[in-house]
């Protein structure tokens, strides 16, 4: 009856090939981060307690907690996002719902794609500059969050921007045509179908934001303050300088402490993302269309 | 009221098309069309795919403006008064009542994507946006199908139920010009003869603009009928000559003969 030709069974062939190969690269893909986690959990689980969260160092660092380092972090992470998810969101809409399609939008666009690819050293010496030095902020908390800020804003312009994207043209169509404003229909329909999207973004900004060194480095971050920041033109600790600081500045620094240090700030990384895809996951179950 | 309007109504005439012409980043779509609409008719275009009929549309209710590289040119009066003369084109779309070829519900319950409109507008007390819900529902021949559960999502309604929910939303507008464009595309047929006898009682409210690749429902409902091609108006007859073999031009009865198209 019917019989596979030898093209067929190169074809089936191939397709097995091709199918092993992709599967091998994801494995590779994920055997990193697999060693990564089980390397801190092995070495830095043990130095993990209540006293190591909410304790201040002592002893040049070599002992105590991180209480400090992890409120500065907060404190960094919360001020950035004050700053950036207005501003970024705002001019994503801008771009996505306004904006004519012509030279200048296409040239804001690519000025906001080669944001995102500065080195982040090189937004640490342009927030020295701007903020710490020409506005007078001083080192502080204030400046380096607007540093954050500035590096972080193409995260949430792209992220935001693609979630507006996804609702169909059509909606915004039917709200045009009864007599609603671009901004009606932005709020009316867009957003409220756009919201989670853009927390999505948010919540991956706030997962870089948290793990940055450099930016924050020169601009409000110190190695060791004694105390918690009482606002935001404080400098403060944050986790992942005192990561760097305690790992390669100290002597005599416990073992355990620097893996300690990673893995707290890496379940914050993880716990933000595990959220982020919560929601999309939740975005999906209740599709309105 | 000014002049222009009074000079409109006198004629009897809620649409006038003077010359006009649409280019979609320079490539014309439609050319050199003048026609009128008169006041409480139903109006009928035809005419087979790209000739230019949703531009048309487009047009009368000012989407040039929401639609990057549409250019319109000639003169556009909705009940007398130049479409672009009016500084506040939403006042003009909200006249204007529109229904796509599929059927658009919007990600909102079926009670608010009725009451969007009026919403919009400055209507909030509750009362008064149930009786324009129920009133434009019942009117849409949907009411009774969906009065239970008005909280549901009018997006996953069924297609027909849809395409009838978008034109209890247009009809929520109040509006005194009806646009439907190809509206029974994804509409079965028995829904489609419902939504006809509804389109044939609000002739006596309102002007409607009947665009259809269906000749005969032109046939059912326009008292007379355009047909578009390629972007040309070839003709405007009174429906019934056009199908009795009455057609100005042979290729509009070839055309409605469904000899091409």
């Amino acid at each position: 009856m019917f019989e596979a030709t030898a093209q067929n069974r190169n074809n089936r062939k191939v397709e097995g090939l091709f199918r092993l190969l992709f599967l091998w690269m994801t494995c590779m893909l994920i055997l990193p981060v697999a060693l990564i986690l089980g390397v801190l959990v092995y070495r830095g689980g043990p130095a993990i307690s209540w006293e190591f969260l909410f304790t201040q160092p002592l002893n040049n660092m070599t002992a105590g907690g991180i209480l400090p380092a992890l409120v500065g972090t907060v404190w960094l992470v919360v001020v950035a996002l004050i700053a950036s998810v207005p501003v970024g969101v705002a001019a994503a809409l801008y771009l996505s719902e306004y904006a004519p399609d012509n030279r200048l939008t296409r040239a804001i666009n690519l000025a906001i794609i080669n944001l995102a690819g500065v080195p982040s050293i090189v937004h640490a010496l342009f927030g020295l500059g701007a903020f710490v030095i020409f506005f007078r902020f001083g080192t502080s908390i204030l400046a380096a969050s607007l540093t954050l800020a500035v590096m972080t804003l193409p995260v949430v312009i792209v992220a935001t921007r693609e979630s507006l994207q996804t609702v169909p043209l059509a909606f915004r169509e039917a709200c045009w045509n009864m007599g609603a404003t671009r901004w009606q229909t932005i709020r009316k329909i867009v957003l409220p179908n756009a919201i989670s999207g853009i927390l999505t973004g948010v919540i991956l900004e706030v997962s870089r934001t948290s793990g940055e060194t450099a930016p924050i480095m020169f601009t409000g971050a110190a190695a060791f303050i004694p105390f918690l920041p009482q606002g935001v033109l404080d400098q403060t600790m944050a986790m992942s300088l005192h990561l760097f600081v305690i790992s390669t500045q100290v002597p005599d620094v416990p073992e355990h402490m620097p893996f300690g240090v990673a893995l707290v700030l890496i379940s914050m990384v993880l716990a933000m993302n595990g959220i982020s895809i919560a929601f999309r996951v939740y975005l999906r179950g209740r599709k309105k269309w | 009221m000014s002049l222009p309007v009074q000079v409109g109504e006198a004629a009897g005439y809620a649409i006038e098309v003077e010359d006009l012409a649409i280019r979609y980043h320079g490539k014309p779509a439609l050319s050199s069309v003048t026609l009128q609409v008169p006041s409480h008719e139903i109006f009928g275009i035809i005419g087979p795919a790209n000739s230019g009929k949703t531009s048309f549309l487009r047009a009368i209710n000012r989407m040039d403006l929401m639609t990057a590289g549409m250019e319109v040119s000639g003169s556009v009066r909705v009940e007398g008064r130049d479409v672009r003369s009016w500084r506040n084109p939403y006042a003009l779309r909200q006249r204007i009542g529109v229904v796509f070829p599929l059927p658009v519900g919007l990600p909102l319950s079926i009670y608010d994507n009725v009451a969007l409109s009026s919403r919009l507008r400055g209507t909030r007390k509750k009362a008064d946006l149930d009786v324009i819900v129920e009133r434009c529902l019942r009117r849409a021949a949907l009411w009774d199908e969906v009065k239970d559960r008005l909280d549901s999502l009018g997006s996953l309604l069924s297609g027909g139920q849809q395409q009838r929910l978008t034109i209890a939303r247009a009809l929520s507008q109040d509006p005194s010009i009806l646009l439907l464009d190809e509206f029974s595309i994804a509409v079965d047929p028995v829904t489609t003869m419902r939504i006809e006898e509804v389109l044939a009682e609000l002739k006596s409210e309102m002007t409607i603009v009947l665009v259809t690749n269906l000749v005969q429902q032109a046939r059912r409902l326009a008292s007379r009928t355009a047909f578009f091609l390629t972007g040309e108006l070839v003709e405007v007859t009174e429906t019934e000559a056009m199908f009795e073999g009455g057609a100005q031009d042979p290729r509009t009865t070839a055309y409605v003969e469904g000899k091409f198209g």
